[in-house]
């Protein structure tokens, strides 16, 4: 065989591989189209679950919000240091010199649309869902902590010590960085976050959960309405979560 | 000559050794106990060959995709097989999991994090 005819048949075989991948990849591409059919009763790209927070109705020394959330997601106070246990959402007392002006509010994991802690996660364990919601795919952290130093909010927390009384509905364990997930079992079953709803039984409604893109949505219209803001705006990463009141 | 002999020593010593070795050390079949038998998701060759790949699929959907009420999914698993005397499906070698984890010598990362319990009070208000 020349050369020339050994070319020609590298070639003939190459272009026979590639026709064969492309069937390959034709195969996975339909697999894809099925799933996403079957994933339209999952998290939709049309929803964006946000949050408002009335720092005007929330009261200094009500944590209503955070026992319901360690309920929730069984986060136990933690083996003696305090510096180490997991804060999905912790209260804060702001102070204004000048005036006096007290503020208490609720922080938590901001559900960003540009979440940094998604941008820095070398695993891409970090991950936003379809409707707006920032996850942590524990299966994945290999808990470098690298989201943890990139997160404004200091939202993220890692589990030192393992953990044994697990809802079974939330898995969290040892070597995993977690945050706030905003009750995704519970909005997965069309309930609101446990916080939002122990805000509301304490009969504060400090707290207002629902779709940031729906215009006929409670939340959607309050913000329209009234003026809120966006902790660290000036950093553009568009949180889910707003204040109303700061 | 004299190697050969030491040769023929050599293999029976190993021979005896191993026979020995093998003899002491019996691997106990698990003694798994099937709390609810019945219809398991799969058939059982597939379940006892896939059921980690089962789960592995669908883990992502659920997590990644928010798609909920799948046939396989690991609290099935536990809804099932947990023991009726511990609730569990770990803590002992006659449970489901840890059993036959022990037997094949395979490690068993699901539940550092999960729950091994059924029973335990799922979401809305759940206590820990």
């Amino acid at each position: 065989m020349s050369d020339h005819t050994r070319r020609k048949f590298l070639g003939a075989a190459g272009l026979t591989g590639l026709a064969g991948s492309g069937l390959a990849a034709l195969a996975p591409g339909v697999h894809l189209i099925s799933l996403a059919a079957a994933h339209a009763n999952g998290a939709s790209s049309k929803v964006r679950w946000g949050m408002l927070v009335d720092t005007t109705r929330c009261a200094s020394g009500c944590n209503a919000c955070v026992t319901a959330c360690a309920t929730e997601n069984a986060i136990q106070p933690g083996t003696g240091r305090p510096a180490q246990s997991s804060q999905w959402i912790r209260k804060i007392e702001l102070n204004e010199f000048k005036t006096g002006r007290a503020l208490s509010l609720p922080m938590m994991c901001q559900h960003c649309e540009q979440p940094p802690c998604v941008d820095v996660c070398p695993t891409g364990a970090s991950f936003k869902r379809a409707d707006g919601i920032v996850l942590v795919d524990r299966h994945i952290c290999i808990g470098c902590r690298y989201c943890m130093m990139a997160c404004p909010y200091k939202a993220r927390s890692f589990v030192h010590e393992p953990l044994t009384e697990q809802n079974p509905e939330v898995p969290r364990g040892k070597g995993c960085v977690e945050s706030c997930t905003l009750c995704v079992q519970r909005i997965d079953k069309g309930q609101q976050p446990a916080c939002v709803e122990a805000c509301t039984k304490n009969g504060r409604s400090a707290m207002l959960f629902g779709d940031l893109n729906d215009p006929a949505s409670e939340i959607a219209k309050r913000i329209a309405t009234t003026p809120t803001s966006q902790v660290r705006a000036d950093l553009r990463l568009n949180p889910g979560v707003r204040y109303q009141g700061i | 000559m004299r190697s050969n002999t030491f040769g023929w020593l050599l293999a029976t010593a190993i021979a005896a050794f191993s026979s020995v070795t093998w003899a002491e050390v019996p691997v106990p079949k698990p003694a798994v106990t099937i709390e609810n038998p019945g219809e398991c998701v799969a058939p059982l060759e597939v379940i006892r060959r896939t059921h980690m790949d089962l789960l592995k699929h669908q883990r992502d959907k659920t997590l990644r995709y928010g798609e909920h009420g799948a046939k396989i999914k690991l609290n099935g698993c536990i809804d099932c097989h947990a023991s009726k005397k511990t609730g569990s499906v770990l803590g002992s070698q006659e449970n489901f999991c840890q059993g036959c984890h022990a037997y094949v010598a395979v490690k068993l990362d699901c539940f550092e994090c999960h729950q091994p319990k059924n029973g335990m009070v799922k979401s809305a208000g759940a206590k820990p």
